[in-house]
């Protein structure tokens, strides 16, 4: 007896759907399994024989083959026991193959029947709705993820037995439901960090909400125990709540990365991921064998914070240059390419030498070659991404006690959604949407300045030293900061305080 | 081939492991450094001071064509040996305890009328130092004074920056051999006070820095100048080692006072408790040498230039300190646009400068 179902394998973020067809015929007792298998798929085979036994269903000693297809496409994962064994069972005649139509399956088994998570439900169960599929029996440890998807039925499943009582028609499993308006309603009531908790540093709360606005990479440089940590967590709640899309693209790296679960069954805030300064090229880029998202994919939509960054490996920085640029890695292997979304905003922290408190000569007794050597160590292809620089300083009593200043998240963010409308209405003829993606060619266009201001850029030019790069950083962050001002012409103001957002230069460290 | 007694001196100098005690008691011995040159294995072996490396030392190095070659060379790259002899010798080093017997010299040696002030203090100096050691040296330098330091890093440094800068005259003494920069970061300094003023050593060509040298040029710093300025110094600082050597030789001490809780300055303050005379205007010190010639006029900076209404409050509100953004914010109470702004254009002007991102200070050499 001949037996289909289907199910899906992860390429990058998206399901692949892949037929499952067992063969049942008279022949020597064998069980084959063909279709570019990689080990754990391969290894199936025992899990699926025994736990068919171990539900109470007998098989008559025949000689089964298994084909998964397309052929060329490598499966990888243990998602694929349970179709396997659901086809085995249809073609002995347990379950009517019919009910197999616009089904699909995905699950992995245990000895005994059970029913164990696999990793990327919700792409593959978003891809089976692309694809026409009516229904997905998935593992109940996932079925919030994969319910997420409207439009299809999700189905959760326990045990084998259950499954193949379901497909019969014996018994009816409601298909699950979430409520996705009230998943996102309850998320805006609890957000634990909150700008007001930070007290004094204004002017690096100011460079923030600069950056947040206009989606511009920032540097933190300021002594150990001011707040750069504490204000970096902060960042996500003033960036713009997720729209249901950028929601969908988040949760589908984290669900192939197996960071959603039941209780987190969608990315509902943006994310804020600090790898630690250890951490290697494969765990930030992504990669490994068989692809995972790695870190700057995780932190997609949100914030990468990357804290004492000159301790950060070199060549493990380098590789934020492209992802920076393009919003997206490419990870080539050898039978296939992956593509993981990166359109994150970077965050750096640093002390400004070893010790942390240059130029306060009090504390700090680091000679100015070791804080340039300290300065060093910092990736310059990396900072001339960096288009904001602030320095925090040490906090005294005075700032802990006084209160009445500090603005909330709340107000932060109404002010970075309204910049971020003007850059839409201002860009919507262009591929890009912030003022930070803006080009040199195009700065003439949207970024135009009056005499009077190009002769304050001029003379800070000579004075300061400035390079071409440092130029147009400003430019582009002077565009912002008229913007947060509601002014569409840029002015003297606006360009200054540009001026001192910008990011370091080694030459005038410390003369 | 024959020698001049210079060449021999310089020959006798220039051996390796051979100190001033040492050739004290060769010439002691013998009448000239030709005498040495000649003499023979075991008459040295005679001098107590000598052990057998240096006998070994000095043999090894008698090549009388090598000598030559060296000393060519050394006039080829424009170095002037000197030796006590001389008239071109600083009288003023002749006469202090342990006088180097040869001095290498590139650029010009002090004129004999010369006033020169000595300015010393930390490698590792506040913003406050740093200023002030610029704007101590480029007043006294507008004035005609040779200012002399040690071409370390820190105050020696941004003394001989802000003599340059005023276009005054500046030398540095070197604890290590006359060819080399060090630290090597100053090699644009010490290039310009080669053309400008002079670089002066006791070392010969190669002698590489050595913890050991340092302490000892300071005798010269303090013996070829007329006063010693000490700007900042903790508490166990070579720079006293500077001073004291000058008390001995009969110097006036300056220092600059600094706040009682500052590390950087106790130094300084311990040398006022003693008797340093305390200055707080670079005036105090040029009156004290330059009596009937007229004096050119001090311009320090002037407040009344600034016209704009924030630019006095922020200016005011500064100080030689490095100040945070948010400090001056909170203090004077204005909006972070208009403190941005304001601090932009007095740095503009040469009034205020950053000293790192976001901390301010003011500037008083532009």
């Amino acid at each position: 007896m001949f037996s289909k179902a289907y199910s899906a394998a992860i390429h990058g973020i998206d399901g692949v759907i892949v037929n499952v067809e067992a063969d049942v015929s008279d022949g020597l007792p064998t069980f084959e399994m063909v279709g570019f298998l990689s080990s754990e798929v391969r290894e199936a085979k025992e899990r699926v024989r025994i736990s068919i036994k171990n539900s109470g269903f007998r098989l008559s000693p025949k000689r089964i083959t298994i084909n998964l297809s397309p052929a060329d496409l490598k499966k990888e994962g243990t998602a694929f026991d349970l179709p396997i064994a659901v086809t085995i069972l249809s073609a002995f005649g347990y379950i009517t193959q019919s009910n197999l139509e616009h089904t699909l399956i995905i699950g992995e088994l245990s000895l005994n029947g059970q029913i164990n998570p696999v990793n990327g439900v919700l792409p593959i169960v978003h891809s089976a709705k692309e694809q026409g599929f009516y229904r997905c029996i998935v593992p109940i440890a996932n079925v919030k993820e994969g319910a997420v998807v409207s439009d299809i039925d999700v189905i959760g499943v326990n045990t084998l037995e259950q499954v193949v009582q379901y497909l019969n028609n014996d018994k009816y499993i409601e298909p699950e439901y979430v409520d996705i308006d009230s998943l996102f309603q309850n998320q805006m009531m609890q957000s634990a960090n909150d700008f007001s908790d930070v007290t004094g540093q204004e002017s690096t709360k100011r460079a923030i909400l600069v950056a947040v606005s206009g989606m511009h990479n920032i540097l933190m440089i300021g002594p150990p125990g001011s707040g750069k940590t504490m204000l970096s967590k902060r960042i996500p709640s003033i960036m713009p709540e997720l729209s249901f899309d950028e929601s969908m693209e988040i949760s589908k790296v984290y669900s192939v990365a197996g960071l959603l679960d039941n209780n987190h069954a969608l990315v509902l805030e943006r994310p804020f991921r600090a790898p630690h300064h250890t951490i290697t090229t494969s765990a930030l880029a992504g990669g490994g064998k068989v692809p995972r998202p790695g870190e700057i994919s995780l932190a997609s939509r949100g914030v990468l914070f990357l804290d004492e960054l000159p301790e950060f490996n070199k060549n493990t920085l380098e590789i934020l240059r492209q992802p920076l640029e393009d919003k997206s890695i490419t990870i080539a292997r050898l039978n296939a390419t992956y593509s993981y979304p990166t359109a994150f905003m970077l965050v750096a922290a640093m002390n400004p030498c070893n010790c942390g408190y240059y130029p306060d000569r009090k504390r700090c007794n680091c000679s100015i070659n070791e804080v340039k050597r300290y300065l060093g160590k910092v990736s310059m292809p990396l900072m001339d991404r960096v288009d904001i620089c602030s320095e925090t300083y040490s906090v005294n009593y005075k700032d802990l006690e006084k209160k009445e200043n500090s603005v909330s998240s709340l107000e932060l963010r109404k002010e970075v959604k309204r910049v971020r409308e003007i850059q839409l209405e201002r860009y919507k003829n262009e591929k890009f949407n912030f003022n930070s993606l803006l080009t040199p060619q195009l700065m003439n266009t949207y970024c135009g300045l009056e005499r009077s201001e190009k002769k304050l850029l001029e003379d800070v030019f000579d004075k300061l030293n400035l390079t071409a790069r440092a130029y147009h950083k400003i430019l582009k962050v002077a565009r912002t900061i008229a913007d947060l001002d509601d002014s569409e012409r840029i002015k003297r103001i606006h360009l200054s305080e540009a001026i001192s957002y910008r990011s370091i230069d080694k030459k005038y460290w410390g003369e | 081939m024959e020698c001049t007694e210079k060449e021999y001196q310089y020959w006798l100098y220039s051996i390796n492991g051979i100190g001033i005690k040492k050739v004290a008691a060769l010439l002691d011995n013998y009448n000239c450094a030709k005498e040495v040159f000649d003499a023979s294995e075991n008459s040295l072996k005679k001098i107590g001071k000598l052990n057998e490396k240096d006998v070994k030392a000095i043999l090894y190095r008698r090549d009388i064509e090598l000598v030559k070659r060296n000393y060519e060379k050394l006039h080829r790259k424009g170095i002037h040996f000197i030796i006590k002899e001389e008239k071109e010798y600083p009288s003023r080093l002749k006469h202090i305890y342990d006088s180097p017997n040869a001095l290498y010299v590139r650029g010009k040696l002090p004129k004999e009328d010369e006033v020169t002030i000595s300015i010393v203090g930390a490698r590792n100096c506040s913003e406050y130092g740093k200023e002030l050691a610029k704007y101590f040296a480029s007043e006294m330098a507008k004035c005609g004074i040779g200012i002399i330091s040690g071409l370390a890093r820190g105050i020696d440094s941004f003394s001989h920056m802000g003599a340059l800068k005023s276009g005054g005259i500046t030398y540095g003494i070197l604890g290590c051999g006359i060819d080399w920069c060090y630290p090597a970061e100053n090699i644009s300094l010490y290039m310009e006070m080669i053309e400008k003023g002079g670089v002066i050593s006791e070392y010969g060509p190669g002698i590489s820095p050595k913890p050991g040298l340092f302490p000892m040029r300071n005798r010269i710093i303090s013996g070829m100048s007329d006063g010693i300025l000490v700007v900042e110094a903790k508490e166990k600082s070579g720079s006293l080692i500077t001073v004291d050597m000058g008390l001995e030789q009969g110097k006036n001490v300056y220092a600059i006072p600094g706040k009682i809780t500052d590390p950087l300055s106790t130094g300084c303050n311990n040398l006022i408790k003693m008797g340093a005379k305390l200055v707080t205007n670079p005036i105090e010190i040029i009156d004290d040498y330059i009596y009937s010639k007229k004096k050119i006029e001090i311009q320090g900076k002037n407040f009344d230039n600034l016209l704009e209404t924030y630019e006095k409050i922020v200016y005011a509100n500064l100080s030689l300190e490095p100040k945070h953004l948010n400090e001056i914010i909170d203090e004077t109470k204005l909006d972070i646009n208009i403190v941005v702004d304001t601090l932009l254009s007095l740095e503009l002007k040469s009034y205020v400068k950053e000293v790192t991102r976001n901390y301010y200070s003011l500037t008083l050499v532009p």
